[in-house]
């Protein structure tokens, strides 16, 4: 048993995931005939099903899964059905409270609110999902890259990390931010810049120790390519952990992203971020309008805590893999 | 204990020098350069080959980088063309008000974060417990200036008992001379590393929990209360250490947006006023400096660590 079956886009997952929570799955996949030695899932749609199953139990996850589903939905589908001009300002419309045609009011310059948390929020998305994915590609790369070769090459390799790591990351957004112009595809790459060294450092960990494994050992014997051996082997072994990490890394992009917009840096007008909305709701806010603060505030936390439900739920599925070792 | 320092220290010096390199990447990242950041947009082609001959960025690129290092070396981080001050002077008029918003959050987010862990780890999966981890979620996905905000609009606009603007003094002493104001800034600020604390104090504790001397100390029967704060508590609590170093960087950034909000007259919020007027070399300067002392950060931490609880040292 030197080769795991490997189901693409799926972690690689051992029976022990179906521990979690000691739910009753435990019996089926130990004892059941998917179940070859030390528990291994041999049959790939048994393994879908398992981790499904898995994920299913935790409610939270179902939740956020769920808010997560809604929001995009909100976001990219809402301007289609809800039509609002989030481009001409309009001042006889300004600063109306919620109610009518407008069930979130307007904002001091005429812009419906309820139209402006979608346009607002298919930036944060569009950046945070963007964001997530380079930052996990960059920091999976460099990591199982550092940790496959050890040595003078992972020193090199975590010295770098380090090195950004001690840059507060929003200080590091604001030099980025200054130096190269707003867009939206800008602010994907300056997020992934300050965000991908968790990953890098995670992965890393983990490649140290999949790489002296014997399959490890062995197709390198069979003269296999470092190349090779670091996209066949390594990186699927530590794909749960990618998972995990680009599903929390989109709430912390998320978060990073409403933090600049509020400093007032955010991508240009007339688009807008639900911290760019905030940071204008803040000069009003002797003035009572509560719709230009709340409204904002809770779709960020809402899609933050939506992804942290959802990345932590696939963390505890993946770490009961990681005591069985 | 020796051998574990000088290696430490040297990582932490490659570091330092880590971070000088990425700053001065980002420099040569300026479109137009160094020059074009020093005279602004408008800046001549002749006006530009003068400036850059003028402080030697005309030379290859390793030669300007040693230039540069020397210059920092001997305490010349650059010249806010803005402030039309040194970086040196902002910095020693403004560090220590920041340190001060910064050391207090500090302080309040481990005063409260800790024991709240502990509490957790002990009533673990009581009400207690869930309502505490709720809570410290939402402290997690609460972007801070927006949990800022519903402050000031609870205790400054509605229950009119604490001011929405930060103490508005030039130095330390009178900004403790209005304590009150203070109260705003830094509960937000401890906002953002409270959650992180409470939450590795409880896994941490919960781990100890199950080891073997913990039974013994029961088996023993020592009471429940010199179990917690004479076991439990000083294992528990020695990782904490390692995560102040790490979450330094994480309430650096917090202070830029909090100072933002509440007006206070620190560095975060000078950071922000010369991203907004793109005053690089304020920008690079303050960026060395936190770098530089957040690697002595978390240097510090590990050292200590590594003094409590000796197995560090021989990893």
């Amino acid at each position: 048993m030197t080769d795991r079956t490997q189901v693409p886009g799926v972690p690689v997952v051992g029976g022990g995931m179906a521990t979690l929570l000691g739910t009753p799955v435990v019996a089926t996949v130990v004892a059941g005939p998917t179940g070859a030695e030390g528990g291994e899932v041999t049959s790939s749609g048994s393994m879908v099903r398992l981790f499904l199953s898995v994920f299913a139990e935790n409610r939270l996850a179902l939740v956020g899964a769920a808010t997560i589903v809604a929001i995009v939905l909100f976001c990219f589908l809402g301007p289609v059905l809800y039509h609002t001009d989030q481009v001409h300002t309009n001042l006889l419309t300004a600063n109306l409270p919620p109610g009518g045609a407008h069930p979130l009011g307007t904002d001091n310059v005429g812009y419906d609110v309820l139209g402006r948390l979608m346009v607002g929020g298919q930036v944060a998305l569009e950046v945070g999902l963007g964001a997530a994915l380079l930052s996990s590609l960059l920091g999976a790369a460099w990591g199982a890259v550092a940790g496959f070769f050890g040595r003078w090459i992972d020193s090199v390799m975590m010295r770098v990390v380090d090195s950004v790591y001690a840059i507060p990351p929003l200080l590091l957004m604001l030099l980025m931010v200054t130096i190269f112009s707003p867009t939206t595809l800008m602010f994907i790459i300056v997020v992934a810049v300050v965000s991908w060294l968790p990953t890098a450092r995670l992965v890393r960990g983990e490649s140290l120790s999949v790489r002296t494994r014997e399959y490890i050992e062995a197709a390198r014997g069979a003269g296999v390519t470092s190349t090779k051996v670091i996209v066949r082997h390594i990186i699927p072994n530590v794909m749960g952990t990618i998972v995990v990490q680009t599903t929390l890394q989109v709430a912390n992009a998320i978060l990073l992203l409403a933090g600049v917009s509020f400093l007032g840096l955010g991508t240009p007008p007339p688009s807008t971020s639900w911290g760019a909305m905030l940071n204008n709701g803040l000069n009003f806010i002797y003035d009572g309008y509560w719709w230009l603060i709340y409204p904002a505030g809770v779709a960020i936390v809402l899609t933050v805590l939506a992804f942290n439900f959802v990345g932590d739920a696939l963390r505890d599925a993946l770490d009961v893999r990681l005591q069985r070792h | 204990m020796l051998a574990y320092i000088a290696r430490r220290l040297l990582q932490a010096v490659i570091v330092v020098v880590g971070v000088t390199l990425v700053v001065f990447l980002l420099i040569h990242l300026l479109p137009g350069g160094p020059a074009r950041a020093a005279l602004g947009p408008r800046a001549t082609k002749a006006a530009i080959a003068n400036f850059n001959v003028a402080n030697g960025y005309n030379r290859a690129v390793p030669v300007q980088y040693g230039l540069y290092v020397w210059h920092l070396v001997h305490g010349n981080l650059g010249y806010s063309y803005h402030y039309n001050q040194s970086v040196l002077s902002l910095l020693e008029a403004n560090l220590p008000k920041s340190a001060l918003l910064v050391g207090l959050a500090f302080v309040l987010s481990l005063v409260v974060g800790v024991p709240l862990g502990l509490y957790q780890a002990i009533r673990r999966n009581k009400f207690a417990d869930h309502a505490i981890t709720t809570f410290a979620f939402a402290g997690y996905a609460m972007p801070n200036f927006w949990a800022g905000m519903l402050l000031i609009l609870a205790f400054a606009i509605s229950l009119h008992v604490l001011p929405a603007e930060a103490p508005q003094a030039s130095s330390v002493a009178s900004i403790l001379a209005d304590p009150r104001a203070l109260v705003l800034p830094v509960v937000t600020l401890a906002l953002v590393s409270f959650a992180q604390f409470s939450r590795f104090m409880r896994s941490s504790a919960i781990e100890n929990l199950v080891q073997d001397y913990i039974r013994t100390a029961r088996a023993k029967g020592i009471s429940n209360t010199r179990v917690v704060f004479r076991h439990l508590l000083p294992n528990s609590v020695t990782p904490i250490i390692t995560l102040i170093g790490l979450t330094l960087p994480i309430i650096l950034s917090g202070a830029i947006v909090i100072e933002a909000l509440f007006n206070y007259p620190g560095m975060g919020y000078l950071l922000w006023e010369a991203a907004l007027r793109q005053d690089y070399p304020l920008l690079m300067g303050f960026t060395i400096v936190v770098g530089v002392a957040t690697v002595m950060g978390s240097l510090l931490a590990d050292l200590l660590y590594a003094a409590v609880d000796p197995r560090v040292r021989y990893d």
